[in-house]
């Protein structure tokens, strides 16, 4: 399977999510901001940083490059798009996501190991994670609050688009585990149509024993599992 | 010719910064401040002869997809 990751200028977590994805057995490659076109891809990483400085507001301009245009035509006719921390301010930023991501309610900058609860685990994100599994990942942002205006938040609800939020060590959804003040300790979701999904945490950066957890492969190995199913599918 | 582009935070989205600023207002012993709202301001410039109605309809699609973010921010553009 092939992945693709965006790099804008000051992505920074893009050779990481190579790595995890490379790690795990699959290939990936990089997609230069200007290119206008994504070439054979099965799956778009938009990948953590500070995409164009993060000037103006977190993802408000890396949304306008040509590469996200082809991103969302990717994402209109199907292809699986992940974006991981600056990435999931980019995908909420191009409308490809609802809600935004606002400044953390302590004003710092969070960078830490916090536990998520996945909340379902009909996705393809999701589809592989144990149930019950609460995942230890790290976090790395300033700007990771999730909101969203009421109606939005009972659209996300009613349609089962909450996908992770932030927990304690044994899955209580408590405000002490809330890394950031985010609305119902939201930490990703999907869109409606469930191929596009959004995260503040770093999969990426906990696929390996090393690195301290390798619960984050958990995603990716949802990821791989949707698109052999689909391939199936297709084939059948 | 100048446009002047005004940002705030929507009422309902929680701003840390705004609450910061009104505590520290509140500990230095300015009274009777009850609201703190921290947005940005934009100015921008436009060639001499630009037409008003048209730059107004321009910069508020402008301000609409880019200077601001119409779920978390309201916005107020001026002309002068």
């Amino acid at each position: 399977m092939n992945f693709s990751v965006l790099q804008f200028p000051a992505s920074n977590c893009d050779q990481d999510a190579v790595h995890a994805v490379r790690l795990l057995g699959h290939s990936a490659r990089l997609v230069w901001h200007k290119d206008a076109a994504l070439g054979d891809t099965d799956v778009v990483i938009v990948p953590g940083g500070f995409s164009y400085g993060d000037y103006l507001r977190c993802g408000a301009i890396a949304r306008f490059s040509p590469v996200m245009q082809a991103v969302k035509q990717f994402a209109d006719n199907g292809g699986l798009v992940l974006g991981i921390c600056n990435g999931f301010q980019v995908l909420t930023e191009a409308g490809l996501l609802p809600g935004a991501l606002i400044r953390n309610r302590d004003l710092q900058f969070h960078c830490e190991n916090i536990f998520l609860k996945t909340a379902t685990n009909d996705s393809p994100f999701t589809n592989k994670i144990p149930a019950g599994k609460i995942l230890r990942v790290p976090i790395a942002h300033g700007e990771g609050c999730y909101f969203a205006d009421a109606e939005t938040l009972a659209k996300l609800k009613a349609h089962n688009q909450i996908l992770w939020q932030y927990c304690d060590a044994t899955g209580n959804l408590t405000d002490s585990a809330n890394p950031n003040g985010a609305l119902q300790n939201i930490a990703g979701i999907c869109n409606e149509k469930r191929n596009v999904a959004g995260l503040m945490p770093h999969p990426e950066r906990a696929c390996e024993p090393l690195l301290g957890s390798d619960d984050g492969k958990w995603i990716f190995e949802s990821i791989f599992a949707a698109l052999k199913n689909k391939t199936v599918a297709q084939a059948a | 010719m100048k446009a002047k582009i005004i940002i705030t935070p929507k009422k309902a989205v929680l701003d840390p910064q705004g609450k910061t600023v009104q505590t520290a207002l509140a500990h230095m012993g300015y009274t009777g401040v009850t609201g703190v709202h921290i947005g940005k301001y934009i100015e921008i410039d436009l060639a001499p002869g630009t037409d008003k109605a048209a730059a107004q309809k321009a910069l508020n699609d402008a301000a609409h997809k880019l200077l601001s973010n119409p779920v978390i921010e309201d916005y107020k553009l001026e002309i002068e």
